[in-house]
């Protein structure tokens, strides 16, 4: 990933230097806050802990310390239990994060998460509720290979009960995460393998982003890119070639893929007539099948193209770095779709 | 099987445990008579055998103890104190019930008695058991947790992640198998390596004890050393407590897979006149045994009829309680 982009809007130069921090530092900052603020804030996860590295990823480096191992657990490498005690812990009021190290592994505690935490709201009338925060891990780019690297956030999109959110650079990163752990419904908070390291512009202190709500990363009015995540970056680069050859381009940072800002998405649209759907995620199915969808339901008779997406290829995360490329979705596709949309005036 | 000395409870508890193990005989009763008379259509995984248990195991506990039981809960809910009226109601999916309807009888829960899940999902309630015992540890509460399931949850790996991770956590937690024998229509022989369940224990390090669950005395003892041993911190128990079921995995079937002597055997065992002679023989006076079968008689006919003419919930209760704040359906 490009550390670059993210570094983009940066403030203006006479400013004193803006003060920068990477993604690894947004998740700690927003634990942090949230643990400072509520002592119902527990974590729980593998090697989460400071005598076991503050996290493979050091997304929780120093909270040991600072709150106890009472409240920053180490686990065993047992997913099921860990879910399990985080919803249980949840349902007496506790605010749970629990770290799943990578999204893959959050196989291992589905029924957890889509027949518990998910459900137990609805399920019981709504006498209980599961305030609980899924951190996860992925991405491909990594050399991972096939189970450290997959997106799934349609998994979860699809299941009534839970949200699904994730950053485009470090202080929504922290902005979001802090959402989530105030939230009263179980959220599935993605952070991606390959940006820990990757700096922006630091949030203040107590900035929160709203979940459910876009942002829209640049304005434009001859297309629409929505994406998140890791697609944003690719959009922007993306949106700056086109933009030499005079195209417009609008882009929707959904920040909260589940429940996804609707109204943000279709006003942009309504706007530019013309929208392209970008996610790292397998296109197949993605996420992007839906936001199109949505489109296409509110906006056909407005619309001068067809809905574009963009994905990556169908298959499972790939080992060889040359076939990973083969696999994972480009800014060369976001690219050509935009051109496809613009094709018919 | 259960610990060499019993001693046995005082008469208030005995005829508590009566209370609660009739109740639960005669809720049992009614719903079978409503289903198999058509006034009622669910599936239902009748309890009946298991009575004594959940009796004895419920007296042993405080009412604001945790619980997390499974799909055949019906006896752990009344015992534990969930109003009759409201899990009736529930049962039947009226808007009245417990969880507006919403959950059913596999989904009770009932926060003021302590019931936080039931589970439909084999073993998934010990995992969440963990999560109530973290809370009551970290919040000094003083509570247990005590979570039921059967003896085919011991093969499902949650079973397994979970008595690890309350063991080394050292939770306030009580891990109860109702061995009832059989996983669904499979005898516990064809699917569990190990001749005993409690054999599972000390595989964990976990404290470990084998009862007879249809003994009250035996039971009542039993759970509470558990609890005992979990509100000192000194952590969880797993018991292993041998039981029968009447009426086959759910209603309708016809327990073809148990072998006739065997059932035979469990019916001239059936603990609900097994208590009732056992109490009389401890000179407690047969009118007063009368006199609580009489007054659960008009409890258990009251909450069937304010079911029945409770109103199901209306449609659009399906937009509410999906996630905290309403969104499109």
């Amino acid at each position: 990933m490009n550390a670059e982009t993210a570094t983009a809007d940066a403030a203006p130069a006479k400013a004193p230097k803006p003060k920068k921090i990477n993604f690894t530092q947004a998740y700690v900052m927003a634990m942090d806050e949230a643990m400072a603020a509520d002592p119902r804030v527990i974590l729980m996860g593998e090697d989460i802990a400071d005598d076991q590295g503050g996290g493979v990823f050091g997304a929780t480096k120093g909270l040991s310390t600072k709150y106890g191992t009472d409240r920053v657990r180490s686990t065993p490498i047992s997913e099921q239990a860990i879910i399990g005690a985080a919803v249980g812990a949840a349902l007496v009021g506790y605010r749970p994060v629990a770290e799943i190290m990578l999204m893959n592994f959050i196989a291992v505690a589905m029924d957890q998460v889509v027949n518990h935490a998910a459900k137990l709201r609805f399920m019981s009338g709504g006498q209980t509720s599961v305030p609980l925060t899924i951190r996860m891990a992925t991405g491909a780019g990594a050399g991972f290979g096939g189970q450290h690297s997959d997106m799934l956030e349609a998994w979860f999109a699809h299941v009534p009960g839970l949200k699904v959110v994730t950053a485009s650079n470090p202080a929504d990163a922290k902005g979001l995460l802090l959402a989530c752990i105030q939230d009263d419904d179980p959220c599935l908070f993605i952070e991606n393998t390959l940006s820990y390291g990757v700096s922006g512009p630091a949030p203040e202190p107590g900035y929160i982003v709203p979940l459910g709500k876009a942002a829209t990363v640049q304005e434009g009015t001859d297309v629409s890119v929505i994406s998140y995540g890791t697609g944003i970056q690719r959009a922007q680069a993306a949106a700056k070639t086109l933009e030499a050859e005079g195209v417009s381009v609008e882009i929707i940072d959904l920040r909260t893929i589940a429940p996804f800002d609707e109204a943000a998405v279709l006003a942009s649209v309504a706007k530019t007539k013309r929208a392209v759907v970008v996610h790292e995620a397998v296109k197949r199915f993605g996420a992007g099948a839906e936001i199109s969808s949505v489109i296409h339901e509110n906006l056909f008779h407005e619309l001068k193209a067809p809905v574009e997406r963009v994905g990556s290829a169908y298959a499972p995360v790939p080992f060889s770095p040359a076939l990973e490329k083969a696999f994972m979705f480009s800014q060369d596709q976001i690219e050509t779709a935009i051109r496809k949309t613009l094709e018919q005036k | 099987m259960s610990p060499a000395h019993i001693i046995e409870p005082d008469q208030a508890t005995m005829l508590d445990i009566y209370r609660r193990a009739n109740l639960i005989y005669r809720a049992d009763e009614k719903f079978r008579a409503m289903i198999l008379g058509g006034q009622l259509q669910i599936i239902y995984y009748s309890p009946r055998g298991q009575e004594i248990l959940s009796a004895s195991l419920m007296a042993a506990i405080n009412q604001d103890d945790y619980l997390v039981t499974t799909y055949r809960g019906m006896h752990d809910q009344l015992a534990k104190g969930i109003p009759p009226r409201d899990l009736w109601a529930e049962f039947s999916g009226k808007a009245t019930g417990t969880c507006k309807g919403k959950g059913g009888p596999m989904h009770i829960t009932h926060p003021e008695t302590g019931v936080m899940v039931t589970t439909g999902i084999v073993g998934s309630g010990l995992p969440i058991a963990n999560g109530l015992g973290l809370a009551s540890q970290l919040e000094k509460d003083g509570k247990v947790t005590v979570v039921c399931f059967g003896d085919a949850s011991t093969n499902i790996g949650a079973f397994h992640e979970s008595l690890n991770m309350a063991q080394i956590w050292k939770l306030p937690v009580i891990f109860v198998c109702q061995n009832n024998l059989y996983g669904e229509h499979t005898p516990q022989a064809m699917s569990t390596g190990c001749k005993e369940l409690i054999d599972r224990a000390p595989g964990y390090g976990i404290r470990g004890v084998q009862v007879n669950g249809n003994d009250p005395f035996a039971m009542y003892q039993v759970a509470k050393e558990a609890a005992d041993y979990a509100r000192a911190g000194n952590g969880p128990t797993f018991i292993e407590a041998k039981t029968f079921r009447f009426f086959g995995h759910l209603l309708g079937d016809d327990s073809h897979y148990i072998p006739a002597e065997e059932m035979a055997a469990a019916k001239l065992a059936d603990p609900i006149p097994a208590y009732r002679k056992a109490l009389l023989e401890r000179q407690i006076p047969e009118a007063e045994l009368d006199a609580i079968d009489a007054e659960l008689a008009a409890i258990i006919a009251e909450a069937a009829q304010f079911a029945l003419d409770s109103p199901y919930p209306d449609a659009d209760e399906i937009r509410h309680d999906v996630l905290s704040q309403e969104i499109a359906a």
